[in-house]
């Protein structure tokens, strides 16, 4: 096996048994970056000294017999909209293109005091905003997998980095799915988190009331370890819940036996892509057999979960993007007659299409005569949808469903058709209205690419969501897979 | 021609005084070099998060409680998105549906008793910060903008359209103010900005119940402003109404130099700020056990102290009015009538010549050197006889410049009142002879003549003759 594809917790006890060391490591990850990193750009920036760096004060603590933490020395990729202390931080956009932010978002503040070692800033859909990877600024990055494919979106360099070796684990964000189908794109496992359950300080905000920091791992317990260091409560983030932290690697147990399992009928309606669902319907069967309960159920409000997500976060969008006018950072335009002039010639050229569609889509929804019907109407749906959540819950402990309708599609299929792009977020952005927490894990592959199972679950109940993704995990070996590259 | 009434409604802004800024912990002191008072969170750097300062919230309660307002159990802040650059995020974070207080009152004064004037409505939001030009906006060929202010927290206290002239205006401004400096939660200066004003006006013919069509008039730094725009105002909607014309609803500024109001966008320009929730920001909920604890540390308010002073020491309503005016002038009075006996002697001094130094030297009266003890044995000293009215008037001047107390100055100048019989009929006798004119005169009925005769003993005396003895002594020679 290949040193950059080995899992965190693998990594981890080579290096406590001295069979390697954090600088080793780090280069070996570095020289698969080297490797492979023009097929896939996955990094928008490489901080090789600054890992290096760590990597070596991880060795110091080796070598003078100090405890580490499970991912001290772990190369990990951050979503280039989660702010680096003097590290450039773009969120995929041309108008952040020189943006060195003076702090750290609290999660990579959590990681750096665990000893995690950051290895770069990863590609996005500018302002996480797409499904593909393909309004980067900058450069679509490629799947793995294929790279004639997309990775997915938004987080798309993260999955990508995750799934090529390129980096070990990864943060991402996820507004509408952005996390999941990534992951799902690319075969690796990816977590939303419970709304509140992780601090959004330093995000790069999209929609403020959807976003959430998650992990991107290649298997669960990694997704654990990522968890245990980035949860928890964050006096800098009033949205942060106060509830007590758990060790998640706890949950990791191979039982599902008696678990109640509900598969929303429309999550599986037609027009996913039948081997795509012959893949989940397989991975469903496999759950029953290792003794949970799986029965079809439904969520009635499901038909309104995209719209209601398109109108809530455009709005929200709209107003958060508002700051990028070239006044006090990032790009400014040049020739502008007056302030105004400024503002609108600094936006005219500093964002890009899918975004100004977003930001003018968002702009209508809250205008005087449109904000009640649309806005407000979204807002009582974005209730409705919740309670359907609740209902079922009562009756299951987890949902399941395709994280994608398909699997990773051709670089440019879908970039003349924003609204086919926006139905990849289908069964994933009713998970962020209502807040809860979704995780997407390999479960097989359909023409030779990657699916993902989404396990959804109550609020702050991600121990289960990872107890039976482990028990998953433990029966198959999808998450053995890796792309050839 | 019709006779006009007058509609107004005020919108105050007050900032508040807490330490730090509403939403970050940067410093909210005045002045500073531009830029310096910042952080990534006011500056509204990508990537940051507002967290409610909470002494904010309880200066919001503090204010409300102060104007009989009902605090929200539950209320929210909102974002009011325009563009503009001394705004960092180009949306303003304020409360826009679900206030922290509303239905509130004051009372102010006028020709006809007590006036209530109902106060709408009061919310917390952040400031904005300065835009800086070389001289004026339009010649400068730069903008600067500094944000020291940015994130400053305010209140905006929102009156009903009960005020019916620029004179009552005035009176809720000053009482406004008065009541939020007895609060202690905003300095309320004016020139600094920690008070700002918008007026909402409009006319009607007397004896109608509509609203006339409004115009608001912003830029009020002072309460000359305030009523001279109000005033400039009426005049303009009348005339305009009276030619034939149509009030159009629109936004105007008050121009000090011109003294006129100017138009600055009408209603069609006007912003459509596209309130949403700040999703950033969960909703406040309100204890009640806070409120009250709150309004339990509320000092005694204005009015209830002036009633109390009609009632516990017999002063006249116009009295008890001026010393309460000020938290620091009515808690002098109270120490000072806690060592002298006569209330209304403590009134005359400090609404006289007390005042007068104040003014005069540009001082606050917790500046002052005067303690109420001196004051209470300056009285004193007049009361027992020791000097005289007018030879206190110096004493006090002294006091006031010097800060010793009374008795020594009037030992060491010594301006101890004469009141000796046998040491003023001398000079009693002395001027009869030397003024045989004004004696002649007097003798002849004119009581007048009478007065210029004390006179020219007191200033024999250097003023220290006792004015009743000079005059009895007088009328017996005479």
């Amino acid at each position: 096996m290949q040193l950059f594809l080995l899992t965190a917790h693998e990594m981890h006890d080579l290096l406590i048994k001295k069979e390697i060391s954090a600088e080793e490591l780090n280069k070996a990850v570095f020289a698969r970056i080297d490797a492979v990193e023009e097929q896939i750009g996955a990094y928008i920036t490489r901080t090789r000294e600054n890992a290096l760096a760590q990597a070596r004060a991880v060795d110091r603590q080796i070598r003078h017999g100090e405890k580490i933490s499970p991912l001290s020395g772990i190369p990990i990729a951050i979503k280039d909209n989660i702010c680096t202390d003097g590290i450039k931080t773009t969120a995929g956009s041309k108008i952040l293109s020189n943006f060195i932010p003076p702090y750290s978002a609290t999660v990579v503040k959590r990681l750096e005091a665990v000893g995690g070692a950051i290895a770069g800033k990863a590609n996005l859909d500018e302002f996480a905003m797409g499904s593909s990877n393909e309004n980067s600024a900058f450069f679509a990055t490629r799947n793995p997998w294929d790279t004639s494919r997309v990775p997915g979106g938004s987080s798309g360099g993260s999955a990508a980095a995750v799934a090529a070796g390129e980096a070990v684990c990864a943060l991402g964000s996820d507004t509408g799915g952005s996390i999941r189908q990534p992951a799902s794109f690319c075969g690796v496992v990816g977590m939303k988190p419970t709304y509140g359950a992780v601090s959004r300080y330093g995000l790069i905000a999209y929609a403020s009331s959807l976003d959430q920091i998650g992990p991107f791992a290649r298997d669960v317990t990694d997704c654990a370890l990522m968890l245990n260091a980035i949860c928890g409560h964050d006096p800098l983030d009033s949205t942060s819940a106060k509830y007590q932290v758990v060790d998640y690697t706890g949950f990791l147990t191979d039982d599902v036996r008696g678990m109640k399992l509900g598969v929303p009928e429309e999550y599986m309606a037609e027009g996913t892509d039948p081997a795509v669902r012959c893949v989940i319907l397989k991975a469903m069967k496999k759950l029953e057999s290792l003794g949970a309960v799986v029965e079809y159920t439904s969520l009635p409000h499901a038909e309104y979960a995209l719209p209601t997500y398109y109108l809530i976060a455009q709005a929200e969008a709209s107003s958060n993007l508002a700051r990028y006018d070239g006044v006090r950072y990032g790009m400014r335009a040049k020739g502008a007659e007056d302030v105004i002039d400024m503002f609108m010639k600094t936006r005219s050229q500093g964002f890009g299409n899918e975004v100004k569609r977003r930001i003018m889509l968002g702009t209508y929804v809250l205008s005087a005569g449109y904000h009640d019907a649309y806005y407000l109407k979204a807002l009582k749906a974005r209730t409705l949808i919740i309670g359907d959540f609740d209902r079922v819950f009562k009756k299951y402990d987890l949902l399941l469903s395709p994280v994608s309708s398909t699997t990773a599609f051709r670089i440019g299929e879908k970039m003349n058709n924003p609204l086919q792009m926006y139905l990849s977020d289908l069964c994933t952005s009713s998970v962020n209205l209502a807040g809860i927490p979704g995780l997407s894990i390999p479960c097989g592959l359909a023409g030779g690419l990657p699916v993902g199972l989404q396990l959804i679950g109550r609020p702050f109940d991600e121990g289960k969501l990872l107890r039976a993704a482990y028990t998953f995990e433990q029966n198959t070996d999808y998450h053995k897979q890796f792309p050839e590259l | 021609m019709p006779q006009y009434e007058t509609v107004i409604g005020l919108e105050v802004h007050v900032e508040l005084k807490t330490r730090a800024k509403i939403f970050c912990d940067s410093t909210t002191e005045f002045g500073g070099a531009p830029n310096t008072h910042v952080c990534p969170v006011c500056l509204g750097l990508p990537g940051v998060l507002p967290v409610v300062n909470k002494k904010v919230v309880e200066y919001a309660i503090r204010a409300a409680l102060a104007l009989n307002c009902k605090i929200a159990r539950f209320s929210k802040f909102d974002r009011k998105n325009y563009y503009y650059p001394d705004m960092p995020k180009n949306y303003q974070i304020s409360q826009h549906d679900l206030p922290i207080a509303k239905h509130g009152y004051l009372k102010i004064d006028t020709e006809n008793g007590a006036k209530k004037i109902g106060i709408t409505r009061l919310h917390m939001e952040e400031d904005s910060g300065k835009l800086v030009h070389q001289g004026t906006i339009t010649a400068s060929p730069f903008s600067l903008v500094d944000y020291n202010r940015a994130g400053v927290p305010l209140i905006e206290v929102v009156s009903e359209p009960d005020l019916r002239s620029p004179e009552e205006a005035r009176q809720y401004m000053e009482k406004l103010r008065a009541i939020i400096l007895y609060t202690g939660i905003s300095d309320c200066k004016m020139e600094e900005g920690s008070l700002r004003c918008d007026a909402n006006i409009s006319v009607r013919p007397v004896g109608t119940d509509g609203f006339g069509t409004k115009a608001e008039i912003k830029n009020l730094n002072s309460f000359k402003a305030l009523q001279r725009s109000l005033n400039f105002e009426i005049e303009r909607q009348i005339k305009t109404l009276e030619a034939g014309g149509r009030i159009i609803q629109e936004t105007r500024t008050w121009d000090e130099g011109k003294g006129e109001t100017l138009s600055l966008r009408s209603k069609e320009h006007a912003h459509d700020y596209r309130y949403l929730p700040d999703p950033d920001l969960v909703p406040l909920l309100i204890d009640r056990q806070w409120v009250e604890d709150i309004c339990g540390s509320l000092p005694e308010l204005p009015d209830h102290r002036r009633e109390r002073y009609i009632k516990e020491y017999g002063l006249p309503d116009y009295d008890a009015a001026i010393l309460t005016n000020t938290k620091e002038l009515a808690d002098y009075f109270e120490d000072c009538v806690k060592v002298c006996p006569n209330p209304k002697a403590v009134s005359n001094w400090i609404m006289g010549d007390f005042t007068r130094l104040l003014n005069l030297h540009g001082l606050e009266i917790t500046e002052c050197k005067i303690t109420p003890q001196n004051l209470a044995s300056l009285l004193g000293l007049i009361e027992q006889g020791t000097i005289s009215g007018k030879i206190a008037k110096t004493v006090f001047a002294e006091m006031f410049a010097g800060g010793t107390d009374a008795e020594t100055i009037v030992k060491e100048k010594g301006l101890v009142q004469i009141s000796d019989k046998g040491a003023v009929i001398a000079i009693v006798e002395e001027v009869l002879v030397t003024n045989p004119g004004p004696v002649a005169d007097f003798r002849a009925g004119r009581e007048r003549a009478l007065g210029f005769l004390v006179g020219r003993v007191m200033k024999a005396t250097q003023g220290k003759a006792n004015p009743e003895l000079v005059n009895k002594l007088l009328r017996e020679k005479l």
